[in-house]
């Protein structure tokens, strides 16, 4: 049974707003904090933006949309979150920052307070040990793009509270997602084959195997997937993939899972993928995917 | 868009039926489908290579290559590689791996693509690697999953579950590689394993126990 009604969603990038847009349109007090104010107006953009695409496609009741839009409360204060439920931490993969944000948000909230990460690789038992309340902690990978996907991977750190695990999966179940459990193992169950799957397929266009078209376009022939490998790069960010791949070649030291050299070429180029305007492909607009 | 003539020699695992590709195919076509597992001695054996609009020739899991030869060629050629993929068992997808050369004409590789796609196939091109895409690309993710699901990352059902969620996927990999017989994927990454020596491609503990139960015992009625 969900008790959970207010929920805080720190970092207001392509992730952080996805989730809020969860929250908000599964009807919770959603507050969504972020250290820049250009980044939270960004993000109260693109989510207008989507809720009234979804209002337009009927995948969404117009009536509910005015409530939706006025339950998403933006701060760039960290202590206004300490009337949350949950927090879902969706900042940049790096361990001390992640440490230092839930040290902070423990002094802000009560006791009472959730913390959840939505870390792709990281330890959730080791940001957890940062957090000054590592029982009542949980992993909540949501996947790209948040708004549109089902799938919460959800793990417990080894001092996480069953409670607690049974709370936080409550509360991800009445968000209208479908939880699945992982282990607290690097890059749990999708990153860990995603990262080396998606490096890979860099690889073949270093290699001079083929164009980046041709690969995304063999693979969603030949398997059915709605997306090709590189398409769903440009989607993640090269730089957060090359988060991702130092994060997870730290921990398991698995060739596939080192950063190939093209990864940091791109970066350097500023071809950051459809955030940036290019990557493996060009664009003209920064939408949310689906809005 | 070119016309084209069907030649066939042996079985071939891209056309193993009648299709509206085939039928389309016209006596004198300016062009020349090399179908079969053994077109590619055919192909050695053809009087007269010049003078069509291109040859496309049925590959396996061997390079184009291997038929054609490859000794610093610099002179224009008409010839590509070709195959439709297909998962073990599986029928073959609308997918057809178009694979050319350094020296392959850009208008025989167009001619090519264009009467394939004529008949609602897909192409994608590439050059003349082992595995091409589809194969190089997916085996090492394959393998992993299969390693992991021996680790007891999760069960079958989970792994495959994140992943249709997670990706979209329209059937859990665990599952497709079970239903098209996990010992073909044992075959695939066996070579590809040879030929790129990496052990990302040598073929998993359950793959390599799926080729030994095939190999030794007797297919069981369905």
């Amino acid at each position: 049974m969900n008790d959970i009604r207010t929920v805080g969603v720190v970092g207001a990038g392509t992730m952080g707003a996805g989730i809020a847009i969860v929250a908000a349109r599964a009807g919770f007090k959603t507050r969504v904090y972020d250290s820049r104010p250009d980044a939270l107006s960004s993000a109260r953009r693109q989510t207008e933006s989507f809720l009234r695409r979804s209002v337009e496609r009927g995948k969404l009741a117009a009536d509910k949309l005015p409530g939706i839009l006025a339950s998403w409360i933006d701060t760039s204060q960290l202590e206004d979150l300490g009337d949350c439920d949950i927090v879902i931490e969706a900042v940049f993969e790096d361990l001390k920052v992640k440490q230092d944000l839930f040290s902070r948000l423990n002094e802000a909230c009560p006791a009472m307070t959730l913390f959840a990460s939505n870390t792709s690789t990281i330890s959730i038992t080791e940001i957890a040990g940062g957090s000054g309340r590592p029982d009542r902690f949980v992993g909540m990978h949501f996947c790209l793009p948040a708004q549109l996907m089902k799938l919460v991977e959800m793990s417990a750190g080894l001092n996480t509270s069953e409670d607690m695990f049974r709370r936080a999966w409550a509360f991800c179940e009445s968000l209208g997602q479908q939880p699945v459990r992982t282990q607290d193992t690097p890059g749990f169950i999708l990153n860990y084959f995603l990262i080396p799957y998606n490096n890979d397929a860099i690889r073949l266009v270093e290699q001079g195997v083929a164009e980046a078209e041709e690969i995304d376009k063999a693979i969603k022939a030949a398997l059915g997937y709605p997306m090709g490998p590189l398409q769903l790069l440009d989607l993640i960010g090269l730089d957060t993939q090359r988060l991702l791949c130092e994060a997870m070649y730290g921990l398991t030291y698995e060739p596939r899972a080192a950063c190939p050299a093209l990864v940091k070429r791109m970066i350097a180029a500023g071809r950051l993928g459809k955030k940036a305007g290019r990557g493996f492909y060009s664009y003209d607009d920064s939408k949310l995917f689906g809005a | 868009m070119s016309t084209y003539r069907v030649l066939q020699a042996g079985p071939s695992r891209s056309f193993p039926e009648p299709s509206p590709f085939l039928s389309a195919a016209t006596p004198h076509g300016a062009g020349i489908v090399m179908i079969g597992e053994r077109c590619g001695e055919a192909y050695c054996s053809l009087e007269k290579r010049a003078g069509f609009a291109f040859i496309a020739l049925e590959l396996g899991e061997e390079c184009l290559g291997v038929h054609t030869g490859e000794a610093l060629a610099t002179e224009p050629s008409n010839v590509v590689g070709f195959a439709r993929f297909r998962l073990g068992n599986a029928q073959p997808t609308k997918l057809i791996e178009l694979v050319r050369q350094p020296n392959t004409t850009p208008s025989a590789l167009a001619a090519a693509k264009a009467v394939f796609e004529a008949t609602d196939l897909v192409t994608a091109v590439c050059n003349d690697f082992p595995g091409r895409i589809v194969n190089r690309l997916i085996r090492p993710f394959y393998n992993s999953l299969l390693r992991r699901l021996d680790e007891g990352l999760a069960s079958a059902q989970d792994l495959d579950k994140t992943l249709c969620l997670g990706l979209g996927y329209p059937q859990g990999p665990l599952a497709l590689l079970e239903r098209t017989g996990l010992e073909h994927h044992y075959d695939v990454t066996a070579e590809l394993h040879a030929a790129l020596a990496q052990e990302a491609y040598a073929p998993a503990r359950r793959a390599q126990v799926a080729r030994q139960r095939a190999s030794t015992q007797p297919r069981s009625s369905p």
